[in-house]
């Protein structure tokens, strides 16, 4: 277990350890991601009410769930760089927040298209939708203040600091559609009780959202590998693969 | 299959252009956030490559001498 641990910390292993992940999480990810929306867009009948406008269901709950879960995985990671010192929960935490913001990103925007058709309008000021909006802002405020350090270690403290503040958007987020009555439903998918959707429109959309976790993980791991080439430039392990990678 | 014509399925009773803008948008954040790390790593590999062979051509580095 502790070695495991103090593998965990040694950037030359997470270097080889994520390439030999992705080279199998990768197509895997993007064969799920296929397979579920050309099984959301062509093999689901339509909503009997929203019609065919809530296939984009597949994609908007699935970036909306992962962002959210990202945003833990951010604060957490911010949270054991601050506690611990742990270099590496650093660099996850950092990788962590373009993703996150372009997951927020894909769910806004298709909230936002998805809402024309069914509600009448793109845009609601509405909690649920606000508080996502408040959700890219964090994302994108993180990445803003890395870039605004020049000591990289005062950006993570700093960066760590406001994602454990931002934290306490996330209850909002989840329990606004029940705050507040608006036009944002509430959820359909429960773990406890009964579902209210259909069997057939719920396994596409729960393959979708197990794509988008495994899709979150590969862009976190490819953003980590170059934080940590940058980061690690100066070592020997990093200037042993520049030259092999020159004389291939 | 749900659709019954190419027609149909572009369409979608009026919704199509709603549901395809949405999922197009979406593969293309996907791509866009799964080739920029490795369009960065590139670039950062010729770059440390290229400090790592200035390094080396630095005189007094004997054996590089030749390559002047």
């Amino acid at each position: 277990m502790w070695s495991f641990f103090h593998k965990l910390g040694s950037p030359p292993w997470l270097y080889a350890i994520s390439c030999v992940i992705l080279r199998w999480l990768l197509p895997v990810t993007l064969i799920a991601l296929a397979v579920g929306m050309v099984w959301g867009l062509l093999f689901t009948s339509p909503d009997f009410r929203q019609g065919n406008s809530y296939r984009i269901i597949y994609i908007h709950v699935p970036a909306a769930v992962v962002a959210l879960a990202g945003y833990y995985l951010m604060a957490l990671a911010g949270a054991i760089n601050l506690i611990w010192r742990m270099k590496m929960a650093d660099v996850a935490m950092k990788a962590a927040a373009p993703v996150g913001a372009a997951f927020t990103f894909i769910a806004l925007f298709t909230g936002a298209i998805w809402g024309k058709p069914t509600w009448g309008t793109w845009w609601v000021w509405d909690a649920r939708i606000t508080s996502m909006l408040i959700l890219l802002f964090l994302y994108l405020g993180v990445v803003a203040l890395y870039e605004a350090f020049e000591n990289k270690e005062a950006a993570g403290k700093a960066c760590a600091v406001l994602s454990l503040v931002g934290m306490v958007n996330i209850p909002i987020i989840y329990k606004s559609v029940d705050w507040w009555y608006s036009l944002h439903q509430p959820a359909s998918i429960k773990f406890t009780g009964d579902s209210t959707i259909d069997s057939s429109m719920l396994y596409p959309l729960l393959l979708m959202i197990a794509s988008f976790y495994a899709l979150f993980a590969c862009c976190l791991l490819l953003n980590m590998r170059v934080e940590l080439l940058q980061r690690e430039a100066r070592t020997q392990w990093v200037k042993k693969l520049v030259s092999e990678a020159g004389t291939h | 299959m749900y659709f019954d014509s190419l027609q149909s399925l572009l369409t979608m009773d009026g919704h199509g252009v709603y549901v395809w803008t949405a999922y197009l948008v979406t593969i293309a954040v996907i791509a866009a956030t799964l080739l920029a790390p490795r369009y960065r790593r590139k670039r950062l590999l010729r770059q440390l490559a290229a400090e790592l062979k200035r390094a080396k051509g630095v005189p007094g580095a004997a054996r590089t001498r030749e390559q002047y």
